[in-house]
């Protein structure tokens, strides 16, 4: 017998310091304070804070929250607003895919989603503010059909149904969906078992309802719970879009937050658990809908009806994804046209007279918080960035996959609602004498721009041809150089992708900037929110427009940067790096 | 100098052993070929002697390389050079800028390295093409490429993974020509795998038949 070799050993040590590492930095740099954050939030809703004199359990705070004024109208319209935006976006997405799957090239679809997918949340609300206003863009186009000779009164923002809310939420999160959508479908067999359903006769959207949907939900499945969450706990948009009185949840619970009176800051406690609750009963409710269509689904499917009466019914969702993308653009010219308006007089569609002045006096606010954005956002990015790699870098070494529980783990700031953990993790900050300054929101940002770069990175990494670096390791290459020699370079397109969805979710944050900064650190979305109540759409405009400017800039230079490098290299300019 | 396996084996954890033990010894300039069906394992032969092997497989037996145990060996340090049935040319580098990859550190200096990629290209026809793009290579041109670059390196020993079931009949015949000069010449065993019988004859070498080792 023959002595034994050791690869076993060697696979164990291999990156063993590299993962070590990763595995603690996630554990206390995003599980430990999410936990941490939301054992502050449940011991204040029970009545335990002491900071500011409250040591004895009690059901106070539950009780005054129940009793606070618009208390069941807010919950209401939280559930409407989350549940109906997150279904109809979801309905919308698959609809529009049914049709113009195969219609559009991938590439050419991901290029009309990208801006969409860069806008930030409050930019897109603030511009959809300024057109569904009675004084904006859709009015006045209205106005010499209709007769108008004044803005009308409409109520179309901050309605008490929460419809604009809705919408803006659809706008924003039908692209999202779009995205994942169409990334699912790359993994699938679609265009043959397309062609097998037509050639058993059922129609072309049919086939896609019963045949690729079933294959693709899966896979879309965490995504969309993403948008549930989101949707149900939003607060910039229903700040901007939603009712104001009463509001949202979440709107509510940062009133209570940010009241005078700190003892208010109970019952606030016990409505951001109260949001996680829900949050946990629309999962449950989703994939309770989720076994409940598997049935239906195949009872539908053993019918054997071919569908055609369904083909109208798929393209009037497609029209309405049409619709909204259009309000979206619309939306964002009007954020750039209002901040170059000086006169604009009612009906006319554009301004009487252009004027740079909003943009005049960068001294007076916009520089600072252009500033401290861009500086958000490169910190942010080059940490989640660094850490993905590493995290990706370390699983190579180990030449193993991503377990579940992994995959869960980059999901978590996702999944749980914001309010409820960034809250207690405030005050735990302030007890323990952290206060509130730029590393704190740097950390807290890259709690949520992490998930993404990671998710964003992970596909094109694996997809890399693991030969590529094996070859590299015949040739003498250590682990070092074959990651910065190799790996990183042929993953230029990818990383800097992924860099750029960084930079768009850390200029779109709001809450984290706003609890972890204390108030202190203005961006241009703490900004641009505070300014959508106020009167003058010039400024606004400004910061929106700078707000949105920032993420289209990464996702440009995301396209420009491998385009120059790599102007000589056709295998990574196709996209394909093998 | 030879390459010498002894009963050697690889099995996915906790489960049957791919191929049975196969002992065999590759004399310098020799290239000895594996072959079997499909499925059979013929790669993951290859990823345990050069040290590839993925996560949850295990091998069993010894490899040794000039005397040298390459069983608590990385990869980068066994001086197993590798080569597929892609040439895997790195995407981002420019021909020349592969082959200098490859080319051992032991050659300094700018224009010493640069001299050598130059001699390198010019013995494998590829003379002037140091700055093109591998990815506008003919099939032929980037096999020819892939085995430069894998030399430079000065590897003791060369695994083939059916390197040459990409490429059309006309230029097989030139390929297989050209690498089994280079492995006489450099007097370095080889081991090839493959399930063409062609390629395994024009090898000259022993032939192993992996399924008729033993029964399992």
């Amino acid at each position: 017998m023959g002595q034994a070799l050791h690869p076993v050993r060697a696979t164990l040590t291999d990156g063993w310091a590299l993962r070590a590492a990763v595995l603690v930095t996630v554990a206390l740099g995003l599980v430990l304070p999410i936990a941490a954050g939301f054992w502050q939030t449940a011991r204040a809703a029970a009545g335990v804070m002491p900071a500011i004199g409250f040591d004895a359990l009690s059901l106070d705070p539950l009780r005054a929250l129940v009793t606070a004024p618009g208390f069941g109208t807010a919950l209401r319209l939280t559930v409407v607003t989350g549940l109906g935006a997150t279904l109809l976006s979801v309905a919308v997405a698959v609809g529009a895919c049914a049709v113009l799957h195969n219609r559009m090239g991938a590439r050419a679809g991901g290029r009309l989603l990208t801006p969409f997918l860069a806008a930030p949340h409050a930019a897109m609300a603030i511009g959809l503010a300024f057109l569904l206003a009675p004084s904006g863009w859709i009015a006045r186009a209205l106005a010499p059909l209709v007769g108008f000779d004044r803005p009308p009164l409409w109520i179309t923002v901050n309605d008490p149904f929460g419809l604009a809310l809705i919408a803006g939420l659809m706008v924003k999160e039908i692209p999202f969906l779009l995205l994942v959508i169409l990334s699912a479908l790359s993994q699938l067999p679609v265009r043959q078992h397309l062609a097998a359903g037509r050639s058993l006769g059922y129609g072309r959207g049919i086939v896609w309802i019963k045949i690729i949907l079933p294959q693709v939900w899966p896979l879309i499945r965490l995504p969309v719970m993403v948008v549930l969450a989101f949707s149900l706990s939003v607060v910039d948009m229903a700040l901007i879009l939603g009712p104001s009185n009463p509001p949202t949840l979440s709107v509510l619970l940062l009133r209570l937050f940010t009241a005078p009176d700190i003892g208010q800051m109970l019952p606030a406690s016990a409505g951001a658990l109260l949001q996680a609750v829900l949050v946990g009963l629309s999962f449950l409710l989703l994939l309770g809908g989720e076994r409940l269509c598997r049935r239906i689904g195949r009872w539908w499917v053993r019918r054997g009806g071919r569908g055609h009466s369904a083909e109208p019914g798929l393209w009037a969702l497609t029209v309405l994804a049409a619709l909204l993308f259009g309000l979206g653009a619309l939306a964002m010219l009007s954020l750039v046209v209002w901040s170059f308006a000086w006169r604009w007089t009612w009906p006319d569609l554009l301004p009487g007279s252009w004027s740079l002045r909003a943009w005049m006096s960068p001294g007076n606010g916009w520089a600072k918080a252009l500033w401290n954005t861009v500086l958000l956002a490169a910190a942010t990015t080059a940490l989640s960035l660094a850490l993905a790699i590493a995290w990706l870098e370390g699983e190579d070494r180990a030449r193993r996959g991503r377990a579940g529980w992994a995959e869960a783990l980059i999901y978590l700031p996702l999944l749980v609602p914001q309010i409820g953990f960034l809250f207690g993790l405030n005050v735990l900050f302030l007890t323990i004498g952290l206060t509130g300054g730029t590393l704190a929101v740097i950390w807290a940002q890259a709690l949520f721009v992490f998930p993404y770069v990671m998710i964003a990175l992970s596909d094109p990494w694996r997809a890399l041809d693991p030969r590529l670096s094996r070859a590299a390791a015949s040739l003498g290459a250590g682990p070092w150089r074959r990651l910065v020699a190799v790996k990183l370079p042929a993953l230029l397109t990818p990383i800097l992708t992924a860099a750029a969805i960084g930079v768009a979710v850390s200029v779109a944050q709001y809450l984290p900037t706003l609890f972890m900064g204390a108030g202190r650190v203005a961006t241009l979305t703490t900004e641009a929110v505070t300014l959508s109540s106020s009167s003058d759409r010039r400024v606004t405009g400004v910061y929106a427009t700078l707000q949105a400017a920032l993420p289209f800039a990464a996702y440009a230079l995301a396209l420009l940067v491998p385009a120059v490098l790599h102007r000589n290299r056709r295998a990574l300019l196709a996209g394909d790096p093998s | 100098m030879s390459l010498d396996l002894s009963t050697l084996s690889v099995a996915p954890k906790a489960g049957e052993p791919l191929f049975p033990p196969l002992t065999l010894s590759v004399a310098p300039g020799q290239v000895a070929t594996v072959m079997g069906p499909s499925g059979i394992g013929k790669s993951t032969l290859l990823d345990a002697i050069g040290g590839h092997l993925a996560h949850g497989f295990a091998c069993t037996g010894s490899v040794q390389l000039n005397g040298r145990d390459l069983g608590p060996l990385p990869a980068e340090a066994r001086r197993v050079g590798l080569l597929f049935q892609d040439a895997l040319l790195f995407p981002h580098l420019s021909v020349g800028d592969n082959l200098a990859f490859g080319l051992s550190r032991r050659v300094r200096g700018r224009a010493a390295r640069r001299a050598a990629v130059e001699t390198a290209l010019d013995r494998a026809g590829l003379s002037g093409l140091h700055d093109r793009d591998p990815a506008t290579l003919s099939g032929g041109q980037r096999a020819r490429a892939a085995l430069m670059r894998t030399l430079l390196a000065e590897p003791q020993a060369l695994l083939l993974d059916e390197p040459f079931s990409k490429l059309d009949v006309a230029l097989r015949a030139d390929i297989r020509a050209f690498t089994l000069d280079h492995i006489q010449s450099r007097a370095i065993p080889a081991l090839m795998v493959t399930h063409d019988a062609e390629d395994a004859r024009a090898m000259q070498g022993p032939v192993i038949d992996l399924t008729a080792l033993s029964p399992r």
